[in-house]
């Protein structure tokens, strides 16, 4: 196992109190491991990335533990995190046009970045890389503007992998793309993982479809919680969690002919997380629920690697 | 039926405008009452370009834009604005946050309904409310960030709808919104086209033009590099373009390896 994060808790602190945005997330990446977070907008997703590698002002670790090989990130503590940052937990940021300093040439940043690392620079496996990536080697005598942004994006990638990180998290990193460079960058990652630069990754994206061409488990989160975790084929066949299934099938695909055939979306909002009532979080929306659901489900693994937070599924 | 013919629009780029970039280069489609035609390209394909351009944001270069055979720059804005409207696509930047959502209403009141009484005006509100699936006490007297995306989104066409118009311009609409509710914005269209409303709906996801469009443009560096039945454009591709897009959507049931 890569990285083990074990009853997670991550609080948001605002004026009306504290946003459990993520409550009590446990699960597993193994070796060579890619893991697809996906999730709607307030899921938690983004706050696991994030709480694996740098918690921000607003964000308190409540509780839970993360293990990165066999080690346990101090992730409550932002100056006792530096020394694994970079190193053994690496992040590509979503908006990696505007993720390189403007001011320096990307060959001179790239040293700087390592000194403040105390590494040094390997020139011929950065070589390695650029070539790789298709970068023609000049890149590096260059000022990022001078740069197309799919040229940026792929730097980016380079520089975030250069250390050979265990844990690489990707947050949202196709969503400003069209769908061309999108593919590009997945069979990149996908390329990096093959090749042993990133032992694992964690990535996260709205797009199920996505997920799925590139992740080997795709891990569901509804309202702060674990719904669903399950290797991709299966979520997306077979999922067996009724917000999965509900999801899966609101998505309209290309090459399937709908004329007049209406798709349904879920009705109703996520809840609130500021101060959530106990039991299943998706129960006013979910077409299954029953007395049950007022208490809370724990995720059960159902079969081999399937896990599901739901009392009808178990 | 609103009819593009030879539409061009050029930028003056750079310090002074001393450069031009052709963002349309004669574009020419049209579309009919009760239709929904999907404009889809990658972004700094023109898309939004036409869409402004048709809501009269911007002027064409050249070429023109006419509905049933009257060009619109012939038409005076508060009229041309009571048969296309707009909706776009940021929710939230849409509204003033200072102000409550349904204050939308109360501005197109000011400039088109001054004579109309209050309980009528009432009831015209919640019929368009009601088109659009939403309850007036879920959404009226309350500020912008009470109320979700797809919500205000539908607050929008809502406010389009009050105006009896007969084109809506959908740049976007649903690529902020969630999975789960981005659905029922894109069956409310459908609704919307059965009522006699022509909608052109500009998106970069080729699956959601494929759900709910009759018929197909497709957009590469400002050229219309196809243009036909939804279902010929996504089965029977002529363009080398549009089978390499075709190609890059990631797909829920097959991958890409498996494709090729």
């Amino acid at each position: 196992m890569t990285l083990e994060v074990d009853d997670l808790r991550v609080y948001y602190r605002t004026l009306k109190g504290d946003v459990q945005a993520l409550d009590g997330v446990s699960f597993g990446v193994k070796d060579g491991e890619i893991l697809g977070l996906a999730g709607e907008s307030g899921c938690g997703k983004t706050t696991l990335g994030k709480a694996l590698i740098r918690l921000d002002g607003r964000m308190k670790h409540v509780g839970g533990s993360v293990t990165l090989d066999d080690q346990v990130l101090p992730i409550g503590d932002d100056v006792k995190m530096n020394p694994y940052r970079f190193k053994q937990v690496s992040l590509i940021p979503q908006y990696s046009m505007s993720a390189m300093n403007p001011t320096r040439k990307i060959g001179r940043m790239v040293r700087e970045l390592l000194d403040s690392r105390k590494v040094k620079l390997d020139l011929d496996e950065l070589h390695n890389r650029l070539d790789l990536v298709e970068l023609p080697r000049e890149v590096l005598g260059k000022y990022p503007i001078e740069l197309s942004g799919g040229m940026k994006q792929r730097m980016v990638m380079v520089i975030s992998t250069l250390l050979n990180p265990s844990l690489l998290i990707a947050d949202e990193i196709t969503s400003a793309l069209d769908v061309s460079t999108q593919k590009a960058v997945v069979t990149t990652l996908k390329g990096f993982r093959d090749r042993g630069f990133v032992k694992s990754m964690l990535f996260i994206t709205h797009d199920i479809s996505l997920t799925n061409q590139l992740a080997d488990t795709i891990m569901v989160m509804y309202a702060g919680k674990l719904a669903e975790k399950a290797p991709a084929g299966v979520v997306v066949n077979a999922p067996k969690h009724p917000y999965t299934q509900l999801l899966i099938s609101s998505l309209p695909e290309v090459g399937v002919r709908y004329a007049d055939k209406r798709l349904t979306g879920i009705p109703g909002n996520p809840p609130s997380l500021l101060n959530p009532v106990p039991g299943c979080r998706f129960r006013d929306r979910c077409p299954l629920a029953f007395d049950k659901c007022a208490e809370e489900p724990p995720p059960v693994e159902v079969e081999k690697d399937h896990v599901v937070a739901c009392w009808k599924a178990a | 039926m609103l009819k593009l013919d030879g539409v061009t629009k050029v930028y003056r780029i750079g310090a002074f405008g001393g450069q031009t970039m052709t963002a349309v280069d004669e574009a020419g489609f049209e579309i009919k009452p009760g239709e929904v035609v999907s404009l889809i390209g990658e972004s700094g394909s023109g898309k939004s370009t036409i869409g402004k351009m048709v809501l009269r944001l911007l002027t064409p270069t050249a070429g023109t834009i006419s509905i049933d055979g009257r060009d619109i720059r012939q038409m005076g804005k508060r009229d041309y604005y009571r048969k296309v409207q707009g909706v776009f696509q940021d929710p939230f930047s849409s509204y003033n946050p200072v102000f409550k959502a349904d204050r939308v209403f109360g501005m197109l009141r000011e400039v088109y309904f001054r004579g109309v009484p209050d309980k009528e005006w009432t009831s015209k509100i919640e019929s368009a409310l009601d088109a659009v699936r939403l309850s007036p006490e879920a959404v009226l007297n309350k500020f912008p960030h009470q109320l979700s995306g797809g919500q205000l989104q539908r607050l929008l066409i809502a406010r389009a709808l009050l105006l009896d118009i007969e084109y809506l311009v959908a740049d976007e609409i649903i690529s902020m919104l969630d999975a789960s509710t981005r659905i029922d914005v894109l069956n409310l269209l459908a609704d919307l086209k059965l009522r006699g409303l022509g909608v052109l709906f500009i998106t970069h996801d080729l699956a959601l033009g494929n759900y709910i469009s009759e018929r197909t443009v497709v957009l590469h560096k400002g050229r219309i590099v196809e243009y036909g039945a939804t279902d010929a454009v996504f089965e029977q591709p002529e363009h080398a373009y549009t089978r390499k897009l075709l190609a890059s959507v990631p797909q829920l049931h097959t991958k890409w390896e498996d494709a090729s």
